[in-house]
């Protein structure tokens, strides 16, 4: 069976050194790792963003040579930043780039878009333009959604309700999810599989209960992954 | 719908501007003051207006900034500045050589352009850069219309700058109505890569659209668009910054979308502000590019307090 996401040799200079990953069907992958590790630079290079190097395969077939109709339903990408260019509505923002008959009335009932659709995404709180933005990158409905930051600016009960809407997404065996995340918590209780990022590289990929027990975490974080955390002395630097 | 009533709008407006001021002549004088002057006056109006409009709504929507327009990136500038350098320092002449003096202009204050801020600048500092290069394009200009070679080119020069639609033939205006068709033909075809730039540069990426491309192409385009119009009827502005804003309006804030809507207004308020000028009691026909910016300026102060009353909320 050919992996749903296969990627070699992903680098962008300065920020990613010769990544490679691979990623089967009915995953739900976290992205972990401190600030400047990297986690952002791989989705930029899974997505095909410029400046990044290195081959990127998606069902078996390369993003990169084709329109960008038939790319939206191999993958869609949720950037971190929540700021918009433009002031469009909710409505047109989800629909920009969808084909004409697209329908995605109950993914707007399950994230309870109904009232936001009218209003300008410009006048949204940012919580509430995540909302839409996650809806926009679900709408093609993707074999792979590379979200970055996906719960960040979210309330305790909307975490929950995207987070079920991923895994519920993640369950058949041609869709995966990859996704940046920095609440450890979430990643730990939420993610299939979780992959470690430090200094551009990948040094650690396991099961959330391999990877909390191997002590990697507070190494790499240098913080207790107990509650109230705190900061532990590891320097990360001296981490592979 | 929204295409028809511009179109019937345009159209409307076309027809107002052969007609007024009604005036009753032998009708072979009547043929020649239709056919020699009005009939260009009037395709002038409605291709320049076009161009500027559609122009003006790609420019913003790379810059991702609805003040951008050619004005504002150094390209109407530079086409003025390559125009006048062609017909009063080198004697050129002919529409044609003064397009390619003012496309060329266009082009150069495009390669300045890139070569201050880089080809991944961020769009603020493309914008300064486009603004330095107006004012060293404004510079120049003067330099130039002070060596001219006598009084008179001087007078032409100054008259032409300041943006005039009188006295053009037909075949000056086909100069102009040439590239203009073609590059909106080409500006038509990156509507959705420009409305894909609404989601974000980054999503725009992933989706599948080179960005640093687009932002070439449009750059390209805007120079040939205007510098050719700027070739046959001097520097006239705000159009390009006036007519995108009313076109998203109909295309419910798509900014791609955005261009042919942007087109036929420019060309409905172009055509408008020649009728303006033509019937204001004014004893002299003023330059329409003095017409546009007396009414386009308000107009320009208003977007900007507007803008900042919203950022300070």
């Amino acid at each position: 069976m050919t992996a749903l996401l296969s990627a070699t040799g992903l680098s962008i200079s300065g920020r990613l050194e010769q990544t490679s990953l691979t990623v089967d069907g009915g995953q739900l992958v976290g992205l972990i790792g401190p600030n400047g590790s990297g986690k952002t630079s791989l989705l930029h290079a899974l997505a095909g963003i410029p400046p990044a190097i290195g081959e990127v395969f998606i069902d078996g077939r390369v993003p990169r040579s084709l329109p960008p109709a038939v790319r939206q339903q191999l993958f869609t990408f949720l950037p971190a930043s929540r700021d918009v260019a433009w002031p469009l509505t909710a409505k047109h923002f989800i629909e920009l780039a969808l084909p004409p008959d697209s329908d995605w009335t109950a993914l707007s009932e399950r994230l309870e878009l109904g009232g936001l659709l009218d209003r300008r995404m410009d006048r949204l709180s940012t919580g509430e333009r995540t909302r839409v933005m996650i809806a926009r990158a679900l709408a093609p409905d993707p074999n792979l959604l590379l979200l970055d930051e996906p719960i960040a600016n979210l309330d305790p009960y909307w975490q929950i309700v995207m987070f079920e809407e991923l895994r519920n997404r993640a369950r058949s065996s041609r869709r995966s999810v990859v996704m940046a995340i920095h609440d450890l918590r979430a990643a730990l209780e939420w993610s299939d599989r979780l992959l470690l990022m430090n200094n551009g590289r990948i040094c650690a990929d396991a099961s959330p209960a391999e990877l909390r027990i191997s002590g990697r975490i507070e190494e790499i974080f240098r913080v207790s992954l107990d509650w109230p955390a705190a900061i532990v002395s590891a320097d990360p630097r001296s981490s592979p | 719908m929204t295409r028809a009533f511009l179109l019937l709008a345009l159209a409307c407006a076309f027809l107002l501007s052969l007609a007024v001021p009604w005036i009753s002549l032998p009708s072979d004088l009547a043929w020649s003051v239709l056919v020699e002057l009005r009939l260009p006056r009037a395709m002038l109006a409605v291709t320049y207006g076009a161009a500027l409009g559609a122009c003006g709504a790609a420019v913003q929507t790379i810059f991702a900034n609805p003040l951008a327009s050619p004005d504002l990136t150094g390209t109407t500038s530079g086409a003025a500045l390559g125009a006048v350098i062609a017909a009063y320092l080198l004697e050129f002449a002919s529409p044609f050589a003064l397009s390619l003096g003012s496309v060329a202009g266009a082009m150069a204050a495009l390669g300045l352009l890139l070569a201050l801020a880089g080809p991944r600048a961020e769009t603020s500092t493309l914008l300064l850069a486009g603004l330095a290069i107006s004012a060293l394009a404004g510079a120049l200009t003067t330099l130039a219309l002070a060596l001219a070679p006598s009084p008179f080119a001087f007078y032409d020069a100054y008259e032409w700058l300041m943006g005039s639609l009188v006295d053009r033939s037909l075949s000056q205006s086909l100069f102009a109505l040439v590239p203009t068709l073609a590059c909106i033909a080409v500006l038509m075809t990156q509507v959705r890569a420009l409305d894909s730039l609404a989601l974000g540069e980054e999503t725009a990426q992933a989706i599948g659209y080179d960005i640093r491309r687009l932002r070439l192409v449009i750059i390209a385009v805007t120079a040939i668009a205007v510098g050719a119009c700027v070739a046959v009827c001097g520097a006239i502005g705000f159009i390009g910054l006036v007519a995108p804003i009313f076109a998203r309006r109909l295309t419910g804030g798509r900014p791609g979308s955005a261009i042919l809507p942007a087109a036929l207004i420019g060309g409905v308020l172009l055509l408008a502000a020649d009728l303006v000028v033509r019937l204001a009691p004014l004893g002299r026909t003023l330059p329409i590019g003095v017409a546009t910016a007396v009414l386009g300026a308000p107009f320009f102060l208003w977007l900007v307090t507007h803008m900042r009353w919203k950022l300070s909320r």
